[in-house]
């Protein structure tokens, strides 16, 4: 499917305007660039319109574009899949470096819970209003946030035991 | 001759320690610690066709209190490695501890911010299989290779 033809498109351009940054389409993937001022309000008009519902989130990730040389230079990803409609969507919102801060969207799936706090985990990205931001495979002891690009890649945080 | 000789073929002689050893290494209880894919290894040496039990190896018990032989079988991350050892420190005298495939040896191709870089750093290994996974065959062979290691200890009781 042409991006043109998706029918999220077209309501997303007339909901945000020019807060749709960019859009697209990879390998008969629609993508939708957005910006993070609005990424709650599209989530809920995809959820909520009755001709997309999309109804589940198949996933919530980011992306570190850290010597890409982009700006802003962290990406999360949401992946969208509505059953009513048989639709996919691809989101991808900027988030930039110094002010890594981003709305949550466990409202609107519950399935958001737990992918929001990995992605705080792995990258460090915060989810302003999630009920339970705390690591969820590390262990609270850790430092730093180990899929960021300028994580040290031998470096080893044990909780017991020497470093090695 | 000496004893044999007063005896006649009536008595069989030997030393305790022999013995304790003969009943350990054929008693061995393992604490199956299964975190990762080598569990499936584990199970196939365990069953039937490769049958672990020849070898007085094959009766799990679920609480390391009871068990003698901990069975570290796949990778630990530095967040289970308190879990670990403290596991190891519940096993009552003798006990003896098997790294079971090769994370458990030295981490494997797991050589990232997650994954201990092997368990002898938390606790002590009396036997490495290493393999990925260890064929059962490997693992016959470790735990015959710990049973002679038995019989060559020093026994306490």
């Amino acid at each position: 499917m042409a991006a043109s033809e998706h029918p999220a498109v077209s309501k997303l351009r007339q909901a945000f305007g020019d807060k749709i940054l960019d859009v697209y389409t990879f390998r008969g993937d629609t993508v939708v660039v957005l910006d993070r001022s609005v990424n709650v309000e599209a989530c809920q008009l995809l959820r909520d319109d009755p001709d997309l519902r999309f109804d589940f989130l198949m996933d919530l990730t980011a992306v570190d574009y850290l010597g890409f040389g982009r700006v802003p230079r962290f990406e999360v990803v949401y992946n969208l899949y509505s059953f009513a409609n048989n639709l996919r969507l691809r989101l991808r919102v900027p988030v930039p470096e110094e002010d890594p801060v981003i709305r949550t969207v466990t409202h609107l799936w519950k399935a958001a819970n737990w992918a929001e706090r990995e992605v705080w985990d792995m990258f460090g990205i915060r989810f302003e209003g999630h009920p339970n931001l705390k690591r969820i495979l590390l262990y609270e002891e850790f430092q730093g946030h180990p899929l960021r690009k300028d994580y040290p890649v031998n470096k080893r945080q044990p909780l017991i035991g020497p470093i090695n | 001759m000496g004893i044999r000789h007063w005896l006649g073929d009536n008595f069989l002689t030997t030393r305790v320690d022999q013995v304790v050893a003969w009943a350990r290494k054929f008693s061995l209880f393992p604490y199956p610690f299964v975190t990762a894919c080598c569990g499936m290894e584990y199970m196939a040496v365990s069953a039937a066709h490769y049958d672990l039990d020849r070898f007085g190896a094959a009766f799990p018990r679920f609480t390391p209190r009871q068990a003698d032989l901990l069975m570290v079988v796949g990778t630990i991350s530095h967040k289970m490695a308190p879990i670990l050892k403290r596991v190891y420190e519940q096993m009552t005298e003798p006990k003896w501890v098997m790294a079971f495939g090769v994370c458990t040896c030295t981490g494997g191709f797991y050589d990232n911010y997650a994954t201990v870089q092997g368990i002898d750093t938390i606790i002590p290994v009396d036997i490495y299989v290493p393999g990925c996974p260890p064929r059962p065959e490997a693992v016959i062979r470790g735990i015959m290779m710990l049973q002679e290691k038995i019989t060559k200890m020093r026994q306490e009781y």
